[in-house]
């Protein structure tokens, strides 16, 4: 018996009927088929899967879809056209977030299968926290991953997005985004 | 030519599509009409199965077939080895186990389900009748009198004895004014790729076509293994490496997986996607490491090294995987690390156990070397009262020396290990560091500092040391629009050769870099490859792309000589634009002379049209990196913990393409080194049953855990290949571990403490401190 | 990764919810943030008859002052609480404990109330709620009852709740003044939790130089997280010298059978309890020190 949900992804509206086991993230990945939020392990551990439900990044492999239902969600897919509240998907026009754009400047990836998840960890720290020291990084993104970079890199991306983002007005992730401080 | 783009730091071309999640992992691709393969795997380390009911989860709804291994008996053949031994016994890996089980995690049977929640719920509705074996884990027990072997038809668990042998030892340890001794374990490890394996199937029936998606790092090797694991033409197999999400030598294999979901594609005619789960990776994707040294040096009183001798126990697991018996004759070639050693003789045993396979892991085999002798280099130092930087500088070969050949039969391409020395003694401010560590001893603080001089073979390698061929092919095609195709036998997954190879070809070519696009991981595409491990992607693959740019150019360099009426030995590229030497006014530009290539009315009596290039490059020798390492720790006196304070690394790997790229695999191989040194390692119990089974238990680097690393590089090339760059993936790796294990120790020396095992886990290290606090000095 | 099939209902109103587990008993399990129950039902540990999912319930996630205490609603998550202006003033306690739990997303999506009533061994806040003597209120259909974190923890993912109960919200009195509170943890590397977290809680007397009274909550150390009833008394009335820590410290194990596993032994995990115990009654007592210098 499936169940009814209704969740606004990437700016756009999602309804379905799902089984209530669907996971988030398999509904994000195999239903909309938004791949870029991927998998990585099974126990809330690795990261890969993180998305921004409602501003705030989640792993959505621990997550029912159902869970989500009436939420928000802004995958990798919509990043860079949820900061200018343009349309649906990827950016058509190459435009890039500014964590987006700091891992692409710092190196801050090889394989690039964390990064979706790693990105959007770092988006929520730079909510909440505009100039991080590299402490506060490092922890902030203690919940997810990298087996290639060493992190280094990472964390000089995210420096370089913070650098850049406070250089400009602050932007809305999303329209809840601005409830933390 | 003019090296405007190689050296430089360019940012990556592959990451645009990264970095918007826009690209395509194995399990990112869907195929119409897909259905999903699960997999049954044994709960039972070691166990006789009596019979196998699939019955109930043929009726489940959504399946489609269910198979055990009685199912496909004789259809297809075990997971090939490569690697061979003298006198080594058999021990084939059955894609799905028939009479026996003999790890836990070993595939029993296989469901197809229209979805994948559907073919998950079908795996509880198979029944086995198991009877349980006593499981052998431990692998001194395991070749221990009375054993029972694993396999039937051996005496006993050895899986092969391997020696080897050099220079006089037996005169080495006679004339030595001190023999020291030692055991040292090297944990077994799971190398974790984020991406776990997947593979998506597809036969078209009417074209006789079989196409596998793989995450593998060796897209060649696997269509020739598919093919003959299920006797299939091999000219109708197609495999693409997709996006890989990482490998570390876990992807450098051929697994049951791959061959059976082919297996079952073809049998539905319908395409079939398997996507492995965390816990299917930690049980059945070959695991790394898993040595046990015993080790002898013969000294002189001066720090002189005479002699190594050294016993290996290898715990190669249940089962041969692609390369198995081989990673540990890797520990044997290197033992002797970068130091003068007139005498070296390594025995190996490899054992059988029941566990996962281990195999090629980041490194595979030389960590372990690197681990052995540098370790071996700090007792020394602690027994003769030296300093450990001191005893590595007396034993250095110097930069005359070069080629230098070991008493393990291997010939060290260049190298000036005192330069990187130096260089890494002067970041670190080492006098300082040692006059910080004597001042905080006074305070009751425990602070060690770990050297690290290391030297790795890699830019594997030439075909006549290799299971398999140790070349690397390329093709480089220049397209009628003036665009660049570049195709490689090599398959990245993370380590930017779209990138490199582009700067390379900039600057051979005179155009820019975005002009090229570096194909890959396609056997459809690109030219019969080997794959990308032991750091050879640049040092073979790059070489051989090099090699075809060069042809490319050369006739491009005919073509326009022809045009502007002039030599083409005096022609010149740059800017987009072919020019001689002598006058400006004779030039075409770069696209005007490919043109000419193609259109064919304007070209040099008796030149063949087209512009396109194959190289087979094949190196005369492996290529020999080396750096230090210095690493800082302080130990927390009450709780055992191991804090990394400091870590400076100077890497020499010859040439650089793009340092920045350099510096990536730099890092990230250090804190693979520092997962084993402080963290990872695979346990399993007295049942043979997986207790670090999950992410959850198996404890991974975070970011939270480190330190920032201080990089730097000397510049020794090689003259193994004409880029004279010798390779990067596993420095860092290789050359790491004993520096946090140096430092470690160092820290635990006025416990009494010169040698801890890893993974220095925090319990360990505070017994160890608890134990002798008696005696602190 | 993929749980086994249930029944799901998505209850509107608290009552809807605690007829529905009134109805279904033990084949029911409550899904509040999913951060305990969803893994153990994707290794198929768990695989309930029926799922209620509570977390789209109006009006239980809140932090609010209520006659004289704060009330915090069962569905409040982590970073709520870590956030929290009103926790940070009134009981700094929790938001430090709640910036210890797991990571950023676990944060953002655990409750306080889901981690409470699974009761993990490894878990936070139990540790916190037992020093700060809180109270965790329950209802069921016929009214609720108020349970004292005392006597809430029962064994290894075992409480006091009863089949049909729901908890509902927690309530703590605010630090008076002169008081200072502190959590110390020492994390498994892999998934976060404790090995062991020592939650203390100090107030003192005789002009900030003796403790009048301590509360000490354990977690991790044991099946259960517990009061350390022998270092509170070997601390009340105390002139504070490192010596009185330390020897109070002493007793933090006391009459408590440690847990034994793969990341830390009985042993060793015994000796911790001691050491982080010992750190967090020193770093409450400068917090107590510091906030009086401040002038609260």
């Amino acid at each position: 018996m499936g169940v009814e949900i209704q969740l606004h992804v990437n700016g756009k509206q999602h309804h379905g009927t799902v089984e209530p086991r669907l996971l988030l993230v398999h509904y994000l990945r195999d239903v909309l088929g938004l791949t870029g939020t991927h998998i990585g392990c099974e126990t809330s551990i690795c990261g890969a899967c993180t998305v921004l439900l409602d501003g705030k990044a989640v792993k959505s492999c621990t997550l029912l879809a159902v869970q989500a239902s009436g939420s928000e969600i802004t995958t990798i897919e919509g990043l860079a056209s949820s900061q200018k509240g343009a349309g649906n998907g990827a950016a058509a026009n190459g435009a890039l977030h500014a964590v987006q754009e700091g891992f692409w400047e710092k190196h801050g990836l090889q394989c690039g299968y964390c990064t979706p998840g790693m990105i959007l960890a770092a988006v929520d720290l730079l909510q909440r926290n505009k100039n991080p020291n590299e402490g506060q990084i490092r922890s902030a993104l203690s919940g997810n991953l990298c087996r290639c970079t060493g992190y280094q890199h990472i964390i000089e991306a995210v420096q370089y997005a913070a650098k850049k983002m406070s250089a400009r007005k602050p932007l809305k992730m999303s329209a809840s985004a601005g409830r933390t401080p | 030519m003019t090296t405007r783009y190689i050296g430089k730091p360019l940012k990556r071309k592959e990451d645009p599509r990264l970095i918007q999640g826009i690209s395509h992992y194995v399990d990112d691709l869907n195929l119409a009409g897909m259905h999903y393969a699960a997999f049954l795997r044994s709960p039972h380390a070691h166990a006789n199965i009596r019979s196998v009911d699939l019955s109930k989860a043929r009726h489940a709804s959504g399946v489609v077939l269910a198979l055990s291994g009685a199912d496909i008996d004789g259809a297809i053949q075990p997971v090939p080895c490569a690697a061979q031994i003298p006198d080594m016994k058999s021990a084939a890996r059955p894609v799905l186990a028939r009479d026996r089980v003999r790890f836990v995690g070993e595939a029993v049977a296989v469901v197809v389900a229209s979805d994948r929640y559907a073919a998950r719920d079908a795996l509880d509705l198979i029944e086995v009748d198991y009877e349980p074996l006593t499981p052998i884990v431990n692998p001194e027990k395991a070749i221990a009198k009375g054993a029972t072997p694993l396999h039937a038809g051996h005496k006993d668990n050895v899986a092969f004895k391997w020696e080897l042998e050099g220079g006089d030892l037996k005169a080495a340890f006679k004339s030595a004014d001190k023999v020291i001794r030692q055991r040292l374990v090297n944990q077994r490890l799971i190398p974790v790729p984020i991406e776990t394996r997947g593979v998506i199937a597809d036969y078209q029936p009417g074209e006789g076509q079989l196409t596998v998606w793989s995450a593998t790092q060796i897209p060649h090797l696997l269509r020739t293994q598919i093919a003959s694991m299920l006797n299939f033409p091999e000219t109708l197999v197609r495999v693409v490496a997709p996006e890989v999400g990482g490998g570390f030598g876990s992807k450098l294999n051929v697994y049951p997986e791959e061959a059976l979901v082919a297996y079952l594609a073809i049998q539905l005619g319908k395409p079939v996607k398997w996507s492995e789960s965390r816990r299917e990776n930690f049980q059945a994707t070959i695991h790394g490491r898993d040595q046990i040294d015993d080790v002898e040096v013969a000294v002189k009183r001066d720090g002189s090294i005479l002699g190594l001798r050294c016993h290996v126990i290898a715990d190669l697991g249940a089962y041969y995987q692609l390369l198995t018996p081989l990673i540990p004759t890797l520990t044997g070639l290197m033992m002797t690390g970068c130091y003068k050693i007139p005498a070296a003789r390594m025995e190996i045993t490899g054992v059988f156990t029941n566990k996962m396979a281990t195999d090629a892991y980041r490194g595979a085999g030389r960590p372990e070397a690197t681990y052995l002798i540098e370790r071996v280099m700090d007792l020394v130092a602690a027994e003769l009262k030296k300093d450990p930087v001191e005893v590595r500088r007396k034993n250095f070969p110097q930069p005359n020396d070069f080629p230098y050949a070991t008493p393990t039969g291997l010939i060290y391409d260049s190298g000036d290990y005192e330069k990187a020395l130096d260089m890494a003694l002067k970041v670190a401010d080492y006098k300082k560091l040692r006059q910080e560590q004597a001042k905080l001893r006074k305070e009751g603080r425990y602070m060690g500092i770990g050297v690290s001089t290391y030297v790795e073979i890699c830019g594997m390698g030439p075909s006549s040391a290799m299971p398999a061929g140790g070349w690397e092919s390329a093709t480089v095609r220049v397209e009628p629009t003036g665009r660049v195709s570049v195709m490689t036998g090599s398959s990245p997954h993370g380590q930017g050769q779209e990138t490199t190879f582009a700067q390379m070809g900039a600057d051979v070519l005179g155009i820019d870099p975005s002009q090229f696009q570096v194909v890959h991981g396609d056997t459809s595409i690109v030219p019969y490859g080997i794959g990308t491990f032991g750091s050879r992607a640049t040092a073979v693959g790059g070489t051989a792309v090099y090699k075809s740019l060069l042809k490319v150019k050369e006739k491009l360099a005919h073509i326009a000589a022809h045009l502007v009426g002039s030599d083409p030995e005096r022609m010149v590229f740059a800017d987009g634009k072919i020019s001689a030497k002598e006058s400006p006014k004779k030039s075409v530009a770069f696209g005007q002379a490919v043109s000419a290539a193609y259109v064919a009315k304007t070209l040099p009596a008796d030149m063949e049209p087209g512009l396109e290039a194959t190289t087979f490059f094949e190196p005369s020798n492996f290529t020999y990196p080396f750096g230090t390492h210095i690493c800082v720790v302080e130990i927390d006196r009450e709780i055992g913990d191991v804090k990394l304070v400091r870590y400076v690394a100077v890497d020499d790997c010859g040439n650089v393409l793009n340092p920045l790229l350099v510096e990536g695999q730099v890092q990230g191989g250090i804190v693979q080194s520092v997962g084993q040194a402080l963290f990872e390692e695979a346990v399993y119990d007295e049942q043979g049953q997986l207790i670090t089974g999950e992410l959850m238990d198996y404890a991974l680097p975070h970011a939270s855990d480190l330190c920032w690393i201080e990089t730097a590089r000397t510049v020794t090339p090689t003259p193994v290949n004409p880029l004279g760059v010798k390779g990067v993936g596993e420095a860092g790796t290789i050359g790491a571990t004993p520096a946090l294990a140096g430092a470690v120790a160092d820290a635990l020396a006025p416990f009494g403490v010169h040698h801890v095992d890893m993974p220095f886990k925090r319990e360990k290290i505070w017994q160890l401190m608890r134990k002798s606090s008696g005696r602190v000095q | 990764m993929i749980p086994a099939s249930f029944e799901y209902h998505a209850p509107k109103t608290l009552d809807e919810a605690l007829r529905l587990v009134e109805r279904h008993g033990d084949e029911a399990k409550l899904l509040a943030g999913g951060h305990s129950l969803l893994p153990l039902m994707k290794l198929r540990l768990a695989a309930p008859r029926y799922v209620i999912d509570i977390g789209h319930l109006r009006g239980m996630s809140y932090i609010r002052e209520e006659n004289g205490q704060i009330a915090i609603g069962a569905l409040t998550t982590h970073s709520e609480i870590e956030h929290s202006e009103l926790l940070a003033a009134k009981c700094p306690l929790l938001p430090q404990t709640a910036a210890q739990i797991g990571d950023v997303q676990v944060r953002n999506r655990g409750t306080i109330g889901g981690s409470l009533a699974h009761a993990d061994p490894g878990g936070d806040y139990p540790a916190a709620i037992l020093a700060l003597d809180a109270e965790i209120i329950a209802a069921n259909t016929s009214g609720t009852r108020t349970i004292p974190a005392r006597d809430f923890f029962v064994d290894m993912l075992t409480t006091q709740l009863h089949p049909g109960e729901i908890l509902t919200q927690i309530r703590i009195a605010p630090r008076p003044p002169q008081s200072g509170t502190a959590y110390e943890k020492l994390h498994q590397p892999a998934s976060g939790f404790a090995i062991v977290g020592v939650a203390a809680n100090v107030l003192l007397g005789n002009g900030r130089k003796a403790i009048e009274r301590a509360a000490i909550g354990i977690t991790g150390l044991a099946a259960k997280a517990f009061r350390a009833e022998a270092v509170e008394r070997a601390l009340n009335g105390k002139t504070i010298s490192d010596k009185v820590i330390e020897d109070a410290s002493r007793n933090a194990a006391q009459g408590v059978e440690p847990l034994s596993d793969l990341h830390a032994s009985g042993e060793y995990r015994r000796e911790m309890a001691r050491v982080f115990t010992r750190r967090a009654i020193a770093r409450a007592i400068e917090a107590a020190r510091g906030v009086s210098r401040g002038g609260v």
